[in-house]
């Protein structure tokens, strides 16, 4: 048994400023095997792998491969200890050839040129070892991602690695090449490789796994053989934590309907999703990264063209293409990334918070900076927003204050319906609890609120009724009375 | 309202003090180089002449007309090098108009400037409903503009002998030169859509960060067709004005007039990656490079080497800018 043991990571430890983000972990991995990672974001997984893969060093712990404890300080390290990781995002050069993004860097030489005809044999052979139907000399563009992941694949066996790490490889292909993604996998076991496997599909562990590892909070859980557990025992292992107390939350009795959609699609983010939401009432989106709920809300506000279904809001027929249209009759949203989609980072605190609303004190070419300076300071008491002055760069200030500037900005446009797109991500404990008590004051008033949150404590907490998404349906409808971590990861991890 | 008044006074103390520390670096800069050739013996005799100080205003006002629209076509992130092709074309097109077709002055002066909005308005729709990149769209509107300069014209200036052709360029409207005063109004109006409309707001965001400007419910598109027309516009006044001043429609005129607005509005502290950059910077950078321009004239500096002169001086303002950015 020990013998068969490839990889062993013993009490890792890895702490950020401020954030702890494994602690005491520790991970196995055997020769022929695919050793499942699991737990929810946030949980530790990727910063595992950061570690494994040279990216993040320990602060303390030890890596041990085939027996021999190892130091991996760098990618190269890695590289050399038989690690390959293939990345969510793929890395291959889309303008060079299948055999050039293999060789990349350690091009067959002959003189001072590249032996192409080499690189190609080579590659070929490795092609028609695992069955792949492409030619040495494709162009990366021209493949599906499926057929890129397989490049990656073989680029890593190319290196003789003996470790492959594989982060959500199934999340953006097709049932059939998931068929085949696995097959290939099963070569690669007979071969002595040992395969990590991160998925939130807990359908797959089934039929590739054969070991899974949990991580909870940055914490190590347990390890399961997979054909000896339960669905029920993992999502369990997954989410049993305590919860904290700083949320804030006074049930009402909901209004009338203010909003309803029906049939929404859109491209295959978004299928055929309906919900409706009430007056005073928080509706939570619940779901996995990917699962359709950003995409659901962007059809909504107006973000998308191209999306059909039917929405009704305060009693009308809308189809909104462009957020102008949105803003006008009612519906805020706070997008998800704020950096991306939300800040004009270079601009003042005064500047972010008064965007939507400049009417209000610039009239053709008259402004009136006293009205602007108010504005801004109502909304910064109204979200306790702290900051220097009002004329401070809002790139300077911490997470939790930009995000309180977002919704103050949202805030400003008196919407009836506000849309919170992950609204405490990258925030600290402190202004997250201050943010759920204004949501709860919010809804008091008469607001209406939907919540996009992939943290299942604050989804749970907070909402009237949660709507769970995955693979961009609709998967259920649950009151607050029914929220539990088990019943929500039930239906988002089918 | 005694109270509101202190208020906004001194706000706009607080935005001037803002402006003056910003700057800086480019304000010292045209001080000294203002001292310097007010003082320096060679110089100092024909600097310090109102008609000199005209002269020079004259000289940079074209380039400031063109500067004014590239600084918001910078402040949105994209470029064009259109602009001094535009100059040529709107010229032809307007000393033709008088020459060729004795049109009134007044409505050849309007036909030329609207053959420059049409190149603006070309790239402007180009730019905002397509994804092509600012760069390569004015480039091509740039050899297609000169083109058309040179095609419409035959190669040769088109003379227009006429007193009342010469006053948009050359005249004078009290003691001020004409294209002067037409700078003062393109200045304010260019200031005041900057700073004190939405679509100056607009402007910043759609530059600083599309994405979230089409979270605001901002028009991206309507934006930079817009930023682009406007520049057109502006061409085509600093187009017939050249024209005007030299008498004739000339199909080389404005050749690397889109370099020289694009070192003012850099000079003056405008990032080219969009976002930030004030019309007071700009009008700074402007007089730095012409005052240099017009000393080293004055000290009969050889104009080859008046080039390396003026490259050394955009380096060094933008290195200078650089060097407080990281301290920052």
């Amino acid at each position: 048994m020990n013998n068969n043991v490839l990889l062993k990571m013993k009490n890792i430890h890895k702490q950020f400023p401020g954030v702890y983000a494994l602690k005491d972990v520790d991970f196995e991995l055997e020769r022929g095997e695919v050793h499942a990672l699991l737990g929810e974001n946030g949980a530790g997984k990727s910063t595992l792998i950061k570690v494994l893969g040279g990216i993040y060093t320990a602060n303390e712990g030890e890596i041990i491969i085939e027996g021999e404890s190892v130091l991996i300080p760098s990618v190269q390290a890695a590289q050399q200890n038989g690690i390959a990781i293939i990345h969510q995002e793929l890395v291959l050069v889309p303008y060079m050839s299948v055999a050039e993004n293999i060789y990349l860097g350690r091009e067959p030489m002959k003189g001072f040129l590249v032996n192409k005809t080499k690189m190609n044999s080579d590659a070929l052979k490795l092609l028609v070892d695992y069955n792949l139907d492409f030619q040495p000399t494709t162009l990366i563009k021209d493949l599906s991602i499926a057929q890129k992941q397989m490049v990656e694949i073989i680029k890593a066996i190319s290196f003789n690695s003996k470790i492959l790490v594989m982060d959500e490889p199934t999340s953006s292909i097709s049932e059939k090449d998931v068929d085949f993604l696995f097959s290939i996998m099963r070569t690669l076991l007979t071969k002595d490789v040992g395969i990590i496997y991160i998925s939130h599909k807990m359908s797959e562990l089934n039929d590739i796994c054969d070991r899974v590892t949990v991580l909870r909070d940055g914490e190590y859980v347990g390890t399961k053989v997979v054909k000896e557990t339960t669905k029920e025992e993992l999502i369990n292992m997954m989410v049993g934590r305590q919860l904290s107390k700083y949320y804030t939350r006074n049930y009402l009795e909901p209004g009338k309907t203010i909003f309803s959609c029906k049939n929404l699609c859109d491209n295959n983010m978004v299928k055929d999703v309906s919900f409706d939401v009430k007056e005073r009432e928080i509706v939570g989106f619940a779901g996995l990264v990917g699962a359709g709920r950003s995409e659901t809300v962007k059809c909504i506000f107006g973000l998308t063209k191209t999306y059909t279904g039917d929405i009704v809001f305060l009693g009308k027929n809308k189809h909104y293409i462009g957020a102008i249209e949105a803003l006008k009759d009612g519906i805020s949203l706070v997008p998800e990334d704020r950096k991306r989609e939300g800040l004009y980072e270079i601009q003042s605190v005064e500047y972010n918070t008064t965007i939507e609303v400049l009417g209000e004190f610039i009239k053709g070419i008259r402004l009136n900076k006293n009205i602007e300076g108010q504005i801004t300071q109502k909304y910064m008491d109204l979200m306790d927003t702290k900051t220097p002055s009002l004329t401070q760069r809002i790139g300077n200030l911490s997470g939790g204050n930009q995000q309180k500037v977002l919704i103050g900005r949202w805030l400003a446009t008196k919407p009836k319906l506000l849309i919170l797109d992950e609204p405490t991500r990258g925030v600290d404990v402190g202004a997250k609890a201050e943010i759920y008590s204004i949501m709860n004051e919010l809804v008091k008033e008469g607001l209406s609120i939907i919540m996009i949150s992939s943290e299942l404590p604050e989804i749970i907490n907070m909402s009237d009724r949660v709507y769970v998404f995955a693979h961009g349906y609709v998967k259920g409808c649950l009151n607050h009375t029914e929220l539990t971590q088990k019943n929500i990861m039930h239906l988002a991890a089918e | 309202m005694d109270k509101n008044n202190a208020i906004q006074a001194s706000r706009m103390r607080e935005g001037i003090y803002k402006f003056f520390r910003e700057n800086l670096g480019i304000i010292i800069a045209f001080v000294v180089l203002y001292v310097f050739l007010a003082v320096y013996p060679p110089t100092t005799n024909a600097f310090m002449t109102s008609r000199n100080m005209f002269n020079v205003l004259r000289q940079i006002s074209t380039n400031l007309y063109l500067a004014c629209g590239m600084t918001m076509v910078i402040i949105l992130g994209g470029i064009d090098l259109s602009v001094g092709s535009t100059i040529a074309l709107s010229g032809c097109v307007a000393a033709a108009g008088v020459a060729r077709y004795s049109l009134p002055i007044p409505v050849a002066i309007v036909l030329g400037i609207f053959v420059a909005i049409l190149i603006g308005v070309f790239n402007g729709t180009v730019i905002s409903k397509t994804t092509i990149p600012p760069f390569i769209v004015t480039l091509a509107t740039m050899n297609i503009a000169r083109g058309f300069a040179y095609v419409y014209t035959g190669g040769s200036p088109v003379r227009v002998v006429s007193e009342e052709w010469q006053f948009i360029g050359a005249g004078y409207i009290g003691p001020f030169p004409t294209p002067v005063v037409i700078l003062v109004f393109i200045l304010i109006a260019t200031a005041l859509l900057m700073n004190n409309t939405k679509f100056g707001r607009h402007m910043y965001a759609v530059g600083g960060n599309p994405q979230a400007a089409n979270f605001s419910g901002i028009s991206v598109a309507k934006i930079k067709f817009f930023v682009y027309a406007y520049t057109g516009l502006l061409a085509g006044l600093a187009g017939v004005v050249l024209a005007s001043r030299m008498y004739s429609g000339q199909p080389t005129a404005g050749n690397g007039a889109e370099m020289d607005a694009i070192a003012a509005v850099v000079v003056g502290g405008t990032s080219m990656s969009g976002g930030s950059g004030k019309i007071g910077g700009t009008i700074i950078g402007a007089l730095i490079i012409g005052f240099l321009n017009n000393g080293l004239n004055l000290m009969n500096v050889n104009s080859f080497w008046q080039y390396v002169v003026k490259g050394t001086v955009i380096l060094l303002a933008v290195f200078i800018d650089f060097l407080r950015n990281r301290t920052k």
